[in-house]
């Protein structure tokens, strides 16, 4: 970049900061989430809003479990398959990737790493969550399709840890997500994730793996302590 | 190092001095001249780099002292420029039009200690924390304890140990407390 582009980026940086100074109320919405108009392909004019268009403004639903057997055969095949998505919360997300190597080797449990939540069943929170990414955590779980499993990582999701008196990282995780399995520890080792993933196993062979349905059923309570700390929700309310 | 910090006691009337080395030495600028000595030093002697930038609250003094740190890769030396602003209405002139790095310092100590930088550019975006309503956290009149516990529902029942204590306890229970190890463990 040449220095004459740079000072023009500056120049026009400091005119945004002299406007946010201008209006004093803190308006948290990103510039991509602003009313906006299109026009459609016959010429007519469709106004849009951004962040409620396109999500459902439905709450989720609670799934009732099929028939004895069905639900049995169901719950087999669900916990032969657990495909955990690819997303780091806190320090606890470097002891994921010994899991992909010959030496651990998770895919002999059935269990495989997913790049997107859409595709994902199981979500791991490793470690230390702050209100930052609390808030995304949020908007990814949301985005998985039920059943979903939570695995809560090391000792900072079950009662703060060793953060447990800082400003910016939750104590306890159970009260904004449901969680299936903690693991305690810190760090836990791979053959301790390894150990998760058979209890969660164990869980949903079980039946007793519902917290997507417990999610769904207090769900206003969730958004209440959701919403009592993510000061700026700019997202919608249903991220589905 | 002391011939050049000679000359900027006659051009700035300097504060304090304290020559920590050969090559570091602080010092106590007013904040109506710290800009001109740290715009000085970089053109005129070759302070090129800003090392860092950061803050200590005095609470006892009612005062901020910012201190901006110096590097001069030609000379091998460095310097750090201290800055005592009021803790009341804290304001210091800012810094952004001789490196680009002091940007993201400013904004950092905008949101960490409520310290303002008038101009400089996007500093009052959020930066680490979103959407902080009370006092700036990195203040020590901010109890994050006490925050944390109003607000992050805490589980409860939990034990902390001295590790000292703990692992004498664990390796030697039967051997007697010296008067020494007693004091220490209060």
């Amino acid at each position: 970049m040449s220095e004459l582009d740079l000072n023009d980026k500056m120049s026009e940086m400091l005119a945004k900061s002299e406007a946010n100074v201008k209006n004093s109320k803190k308006d948290f919405t990103r510039p991509e989430d602003e009313l906006r108009e299109v026009v459609a392909p016959d010429g007519s004019i469709i106004k849009i809003n951004p962040l409620y268009d396109y999500f459902s403004d439905e709450k989720p639903k609670e799934e009732k479990p099929r028939n004895g057997v069905v639900e049995k055969f169901l719950n087999w095949a669900r916990s032969e398959s657990i495909w955990v998505l690819g997303f780091g919360t806190g320090c606890g997300s470097i002891e994921i990737p010994p899991l992909v190597t010959p030496r651990f080797d998770m895919f002999r449990y059935g269990v495989e790493m997913r790049p997107t939540p859409r595709q994902s069943n199981a979500f791991i929170i490793s470690g230390y969550l702050s209100v930052k990414t609390l808030k995304r955590v949020i908007r990814t779980y949301e985005q998985m399709p039920s059943p979903k499993y939570i695995i809560a990582l090391g000792s900072c999701t079950i009662n703060g840890g060793m953060y447990y008196d800082s400003y910016s990282t939750i104590n306890r995780l159970d009260k904004y997500i449901p969680v299936d399995v903690y693991i305690a520890g810190c760090m836990p080792r791979p053959e301790a994730l390894l150990h998760g993933f058979a209890k969660l196993k164990q869980l949903i062979k079980d039946g007793k793996a519902e917290k997507a349905n417990e999610y769904a059923r207090n769900f206003d309570e969730y958004k209440a302590n959701q919403k009592k700390i993510i000061k700026d929700w700019n997202m919608p309310d249903y991220n589905w | 190092m002391k011939e050049l910090i000679e000359k900027l006691n006659s051009k700035y009337d300097l504060q304090e001095i304290v020559y920590q080395r050969d090559n570091l030495a602080f010092t106590a600028i007013r904040k109506e001249n710290a800009i001109d000595a740290i715009t000085y030093l970089r053109d005129y002697e070759e302070f090129t780099h800003l090392v860092m930038m950061s803050c200590v609250d005095w609470i006892e003094d009612g005062k901020f002292q910012l201190l901006y740190l110096l590097n001069s890769p030609e000379k091998k030396c460095d310097i750090g420029i201290k800055v005592y602003i009021d803790r009341e209405n804290p304001e210091m002139f800012s810094a952004h039009h001789l490196w680009k790095s002091v940007w993201t310092y400013q904004r950092e100590l905008k949101e960490f200690y409520g310290i303002d930088f008038p101009g400089s550019p996007r500093v009052n975006d959020d930066f680490v924390v979103e959407g902080w309503e009370e006092i700036p956290f990195m203040r020590r009149d901010f109890d994050t304890h006490e925050y944390a516990e109003k607000t992050y529902f805490p589980r409860g029942n939990r034990k902390t140990n001295d590790p000292a204590e703990y692992m004498r306890k664990k390796l030697y229970p039967n051997q007697p407390v010296t008067a020494k190890q007693r004091k220490d463990d209060k």
